[in-house]
């Protein structure tokens, strides 16, 4: 009884270490897709951790706290993949660090074969 | 055959949940779990096909929990090296967003690779188009297609081609 409680205060410390350097991460990282990275993961392991700690503690409510890891494990990446990619779609710039852009690049060659299409169809009337 | 499936599925996944948000194994308990469960899961999975592209044979069985395990050291690593990154003064960042192929066809398996991709070391899932997936990388180590697949994909995709096909 007492190891277990010991274990889970560990846990819920080691928890909450992870989900400050999330939040420090949010605010060192220089552009959104970075600030999501760091916030969407270390929020998901901290979250756990600090559960399973709670979990250890109180035995009873185990079944409760393995729920709620699981929905955390499924809706986090979900929730950071769709904010990510409204901040692409509305054209938030990328830090100056950036390297490459792929999904940039493959938007711009779809309108210009689109355009290209429009002038064919034109000069065919 | 295919909706009794999604039905199962269904079925099972609600009782477990039931049993344990009670966290115990009353006869009355399980009962009123069981009759519920069947009850949402013949209501809501009448004419679903989410689950359709699960297989349900021993293979795919074994393959799911080696997933989980892989998954969970992934899971870690990944909250490592992003911690790493967070407390280095210098900010070692190299980021970028490129592009990689999945073999994978049905709708769950790219599901479930994404949101693995997204929780896995310095990787998050932008967008996909057709079988391209756009990946924002902390670090860029490679922008050919083919190697960006070998390093982020490969090592899930081998165990979800089982799984879901």
């Amino acid at each position: 009884m007492k190891i277990l409680d010991i274990t889970g205060a560990i846990l819920t410390l080691i928890g909450s270490i992870f989900i400050f350097l999330g939040a420090l991460g949010v605010l060192r990282m220089p552009d959104v897709y970075n600030r999501i990275q760091t916030g969407t993961k270390a929020s998901t392991l901290g979250t756990m951790l600090t559960l399973t700690g709670i979990g250890m503690i109180h035995p009873g409510w185990f079944g409760k706290i393995a729920i709620l890891i699981i929905f955390i494990a499924i809706t986090n990446p979900v929730s950071s993949h769709v904010l990510a990619r409204a901040a692409h779609f509305i054209n938030i710039p990328l830090t100056s660090k950036t390297v490459v852009d792929k999904l940039r690049e493959s938007k711009i060659e779809e309108m210009e074969n689109a355009l290209k299409l429009e002038e064919e169809q034109k000069n065919d009337f | 055959m295919k909706s009794f499936k999604n039905f199962i599925v269904q079925f099972f996944i609600l009782f477990i949940i039931w049993i344990l948000i009670n966290n115990s194994f009353d006869t009355e308990l399980l009962i009123t779990g069981f009759v519920f469960s069947i009850v949402a899961s013949s209501i809501f999975c009448f004419k679903c096909d989410v689950f359709s592209d699960i297989k349900l044979t021993p293979k795919a069985l074994i393959y799911t929990i080696l997933y989980i395990f892989v998954f969970i050291i992934e899971l870690i690593k990944s909250n490592f090296d992003v911690a790493y990154r967070v407390v280095s003064p210098s900010l070692p960042i190299n980021p970028g967003i490129v592009a990689v192929k999945t073999k994978l066809k049905s709708k769950m398996g790219r599901m479930i690779l994404t949101n693995s991709i997204t929780l896995t070391p310095g990787t998050l899932t932008v967008d996909i188009i057709e079988d391209t997936l756009y990946i924002h990388w902390i670090d860029v180590k490679t922008v050919k297609i083919e190697e960006a697949t070998k390093d982020i994909v490969s090592h899930f995709e081998k165990y979800l081609e089982v799984i879901y096909g």
